[in-house]
């Protein structure tokens, strides 16, 4: 099994499944359009290399280093995205299938630099999907920047790599490591207990990717999913 | 004896209580009014006690002392320049932490104050339990237990109030934050001494570091190198967390809130879910929640229209009897003719179309929000609106407007940004209200068919959808999303409600009245000097022509600018002897689409030039005149391909 194909089937499960809940192995089928057989055979191997849990009746949902490659591969691919579209001007319909490709062979180094270089972009150009959060300890972006003109070799690598909060099972508990936006909705956020440390809990989210109702210092806040997509968590280890 | 007058203003976060409190303190001697030149409500009554006169304030209920909102900027400045003699912070005890980092930015503003730990019966079944002397002490800030639902501790709150405005503030704890801020902060005060802003000096200081923006801009005015340094300073403290200065801050604030919170709360969870709590769990169900909300909703629609057409009839019936009074009073000439057919026929119109609605629509409408519900139903309908570029609170007008559009238009100030404001304010005015319904089912539903009333209030729908989607387009600007508490459920106050009806009746009549009277009247005069019939045949171009009506149908729709079912009630007066039947099925639909659609009545663009200004009102009246015109005349060519 390439690690292309490893990378391929993780996105694929990472982005089939919503709120971390099993996915049935014909929904993965049906995205490669292959047959249910073949993808239960590479399920398994997925599984024993440790990048899912994977049980013939409940179906198959990412561990958290399947999770992490998965987000990463995304990652990856979104900035391509970013970078096809903004600096190459290529055409939007385009950016995607020839992002699949090169994703598999940007390095981490250059997956970084390409971040920087455009500005940490937020979304993709053709569907403005969220990009995923990188893996540098770092808060906020501008903090990136900064640290990258005095020396990066300080830096090191987050331990996890934080989720947004609509990631999240119902019933989980997270501890917010950043959130995205402008002035206006981080303060908003913050005065509403918000605050970079702060754990929360997804008590729920509605149906038809509508909002999600979360925990935090004793009160129930209800959270636009567009909001919860901005505010990163590092996910508590049930 | 003169009695010595005092002002005090009520403070806190939303749904604390704060507006029970306030009925409590004032009973009916309220005045709601608005804040000057802005459109949030400004709430004032008075009370004698101990020989004072006192003026309640009752401010917005915010979250914070920041200003992502206008109300949060008003109620600051409020606070600091108004000074008034004491301020009482409403504190919910069952969510402690949030409510005291409220407190503590009070506190920052240094006037008087003391707290009321409100909310004690729900708290105590939440299993939290709060050492009010322990609060007091380490807040330094006198506090007062109180259950406003039940009037318990409201005397002692009169009291205590007095007490500090007499004997003064006892000395206070301020909020520390980490040492690296207090650095910072000191240096900035020391900086400040001889400028005089309207907050004290370390509320400013620690405004600067935050980069609040009217705080930042007063302060550049005054002395700009300041304000050179202060960015200094903050970006020293963003270095140091590697967080922006203003997450700093609120994050420390936070903590000294919790640091208070733990301190003086002990937490027991019961083992059982509360009742409110199990209703939450079932009214925001995935499915539950939604058909309970649907059929609740359909539940209220159908009853308050039920209501509605009975008393509406009632009082139509009563008060045609004064026509012959009229008549012996003003004679049968013009005056008279203008009198009745003008003023009293409007007032009538408004007595008989708008109240029995809208009243009913306002008792539900507070009876909901009292009690919380509403908040889950702008969970459950968040998604949907987001479809139209709005979040869930959106729903809530919308709701508002299949009574009656007015309400619904001054309703959406509960949007945040003022591009939500036009946005919901343009979706609400295509919802049909009653007096459009008593257009659908007068002529469509009983000449045409029910299912075809049925038709085009789903395609009322679509349109709103797809016309709300639009506007979504073309507004300039970044949607914002949601992000809204969900309060325990809790038994909504009878008072509460009615006194909340009552103001918003009172200010529903004040906008409305005048106009409809004053249109009546006009029109009436221009009838009487036989200028409608000349009028009618100008716009015969697009009556007859285009939309295929009779010519007199130029004259209804002219009407219905005023009140919309009053172009059906017309139309059937001028169609006599035959009656409305006159029409073919096809006119019928073509003209109910046209009255449903062509423009706001006149006190629903009232309300929108107060809420959005002319040009806005303008704009989106002069679309929807031209809208309907268009739609009209395509009904018309498809429905006679079909039949």
């Amino acid at each position: 099994m390439s690690s292309k194909s490893i990378e391929d089937y993780l996105k694929a499960i990472y982005l089939l499944s919503k709120n971390g809940k099993p996915i049935s192995t014909s929904e993965v089928a049906e995205h490669f359009k292959i047959a249910p057989a073949s993808v239960t055979e590479m399920m398994k191997k997925l599984a024993t290399k440790g990048y899912v849990k994977y049980s013939p009746y409940q179906g198959v949902n990412l561990t958290n280093k399947g999770s992490q490659v998965a987000q990463k591969v995304t990652r990856k691919h979104r900035l391509l995205e970013r970078f096809l579209h903004d600096v190459l001007r290529i055409k939007e319909n385009k950016v995607h299938s020839e992002a699949c490709e090169m994703e598999h062979a940007l390095s981490d180094e250059a997956e970084e630099s390409l971040c920087r270089f455009l500005k940490h972009p937020d979304r993709c150009p053709d569907d403005d999907k969220i990009i995923p959060a990188c893996d540098l300890p770092f808060s906020t972006c501008e903090e990136c920047i900064d640290l990258h003109k005095k020396d990066l070799e300080e830096s090191g690598k987050r331990e996890h790599v934080p989720l947004s909060i609509c990631q999240l099972k119902e019933g989980s508990r997270g501890r917010i490591s950043f959130i995205r936006g402008g002035h206006n909705v981080l303060q908003r956020l913050s005065d509403m207990g918000l605050t970079p440390g702060t754990e929360v809990t997804v008590v729920k989210s509605a149906p038809f990717h509508g909002p999600i109702e979360i925990l935090v210092r004793g009160s129930r806040l209800a959270l636009g999913r567009g909001v919860s997509e901005t505010i990163f968590v590092e996910a508590e280890k049930a | 004896m003169t009695q010595k007058k005092l002002i005090i203003a009520l403070a806190g976060n939303a749904n604390v209580g704060k507006s029970v409190i306030f009925n409590y303190l004032t009973g009916l001697h309220q005045h709601i009014g608005n804040w000057p030149g802005k459109t949030i409500e400004k709430a004032e009554g008075t009370l004698n006690f101990k020989g004072y006169t006192i003026d309640v304030v009752d401010l917005p209920g915010i979250y914070s002392l920041s200003t992502y909102s206008l109300e949060e900027l008003v109620s600051r400045k409020y606070i600091a320049v108004e000074k008034p003699d004491l301020v009482i912070n409403v504190v919910d005890a069952s969510v402690l932490e949030r409510n005291l980092f409220f407190t503590l930015q009070l506190m920052e503003l240094e006037t008087p104050m003391i707290v009321a730990l409100n909310q004690l019966d729900i708290t105590k079944r939440k299993g939290i339990e709060i050492n009010t002397e322990k609060l007091e002490q380490l807040l330094g800030v006198p506090v007062v237990p109180t259950v406003a639902t039940k009037g318990t501790g409201i005397y002692e709150l009169l009291d205590k109030a007095i007490e500090v405005i007499e004997k003064g503030q006892p000395t206070r704890r301020e909020a520390k934050y980490g040492e690296e801020v207090e650095e910072r902060i000191t240096k900035i005060v020391m900086m400040l001494r001889g400028v005089h802003l309207y907050y004290p000096a370390r509320y400013v200081a620690i405004k600067l570091l935050e980069g609040d923006e009217e705080i930042t801009r007063e302060t550049d005015r005054l002395t700009p190198q300041i304000v050179g340094a202060t960015k200094e300073l903050a970006s020293e403290i963003e270095d140091l967390h590697g967080q922006p200065c203003s997450t700093v801050i609120t994050s420390e604030r936070y903590e000294a809130a919790g640091g208070v919170a733990r301190q003086a709360q002990k937490l027991v969870p019961p083992a059982k879910l509360t009742i409110e709590e199990k209703l939450h769990n079932i009214t925001t169900h995935k499915v539950g929640g939604y058909v309970i909300m649907t059929a609740s909703l359909l539940l209220i629609f159908f009853s308050i229209f039920t209501f509605g057409n009975y008393t509406s009839e009632i009082l139509g019936n009563f008060l045609e009897k004064l026509h012959p009074l009229s008549t012996s009073v003003f004679g049968n000439g013009i005056v008279g003719n203008l009198i009745w057919g003008g003023i009293a026929e409007g007032l009538i119109a408004g007595v008989t179309v708008a109240l029995p609605y809208i009243i009913p629509f306002y008792v539900v409408l507070y009876f909901l929000e009292d009690s919380g519900y509403l908040s889950r139903i702008a969970f459950l309908m968040d998604n949907a609106m987001h479809k139209i570029g709005l979040h869930g609170k959106a729903f809530i007008p919308m709701m508002l407007g299949y009574g009656c559009n007015v309400p619904a238009c001054l309703g959406c100030r509960i949007m945040e940004t003022e591009r939500e404001r036009t946005l919901a304010a343009f979706v609400t005015t295509l919802v049909p209200c009653a007096a459009r319904t008593v257009i659908i089912l007068g002529l469509v539903g009983r000449f045409v068919g029910i299912q075809w009333a049925l038709v085009l209030y789903v395609f009322d729908l679509f349109v709103i959808f797809a016309l709300g989607r639009l506007a979504f387009r073309l507004l300039p600007g970044e949607p914002s999303g949601l992000i809204m508490e969900m309060a325990e459920y809790r038994m909504p106050q009878l008072k509460t409600v009615v006194k909340e009806t009552w103001f918003k009746l009172v200010e529903f009549i004040k906008i409305a009245f005048p106009l409809i009277v004053v249109g009546s009247l006009v029109i009436k005069a221009a009838d009487i000097f036989g200028l409608l019939n000349p009028f009618a045949s100008l716009l015969s171009p697009i009556t007859v022509v285009w939309l295929g009506l009779p010519v007199i149908t130029g004259v209804t729709l002219i009407f219905g600018v005023l009140r919309k079912e009053l172009s059906l009630i017309l139309l059937a007066a001028l169609l006599a002897p035959i009656g409305l039947q006159a029409l073919t099925p096809v006119q019928m639909v073509v003209f109910t689409l046209v009255a449903m659609f062509y423009v706001p009545c006149v006190a629903t663009i009232s309300a929108l030039v107060r809420e959005l200004g002319r040009k806005k009102a303008l704009i989106i009246s002069l679309f929807e005149i031209a809208f309907a015109i268009v739609l009209g005349g395509v009904a018309l060519r498809l429905l006679t391909l079909f039949t």
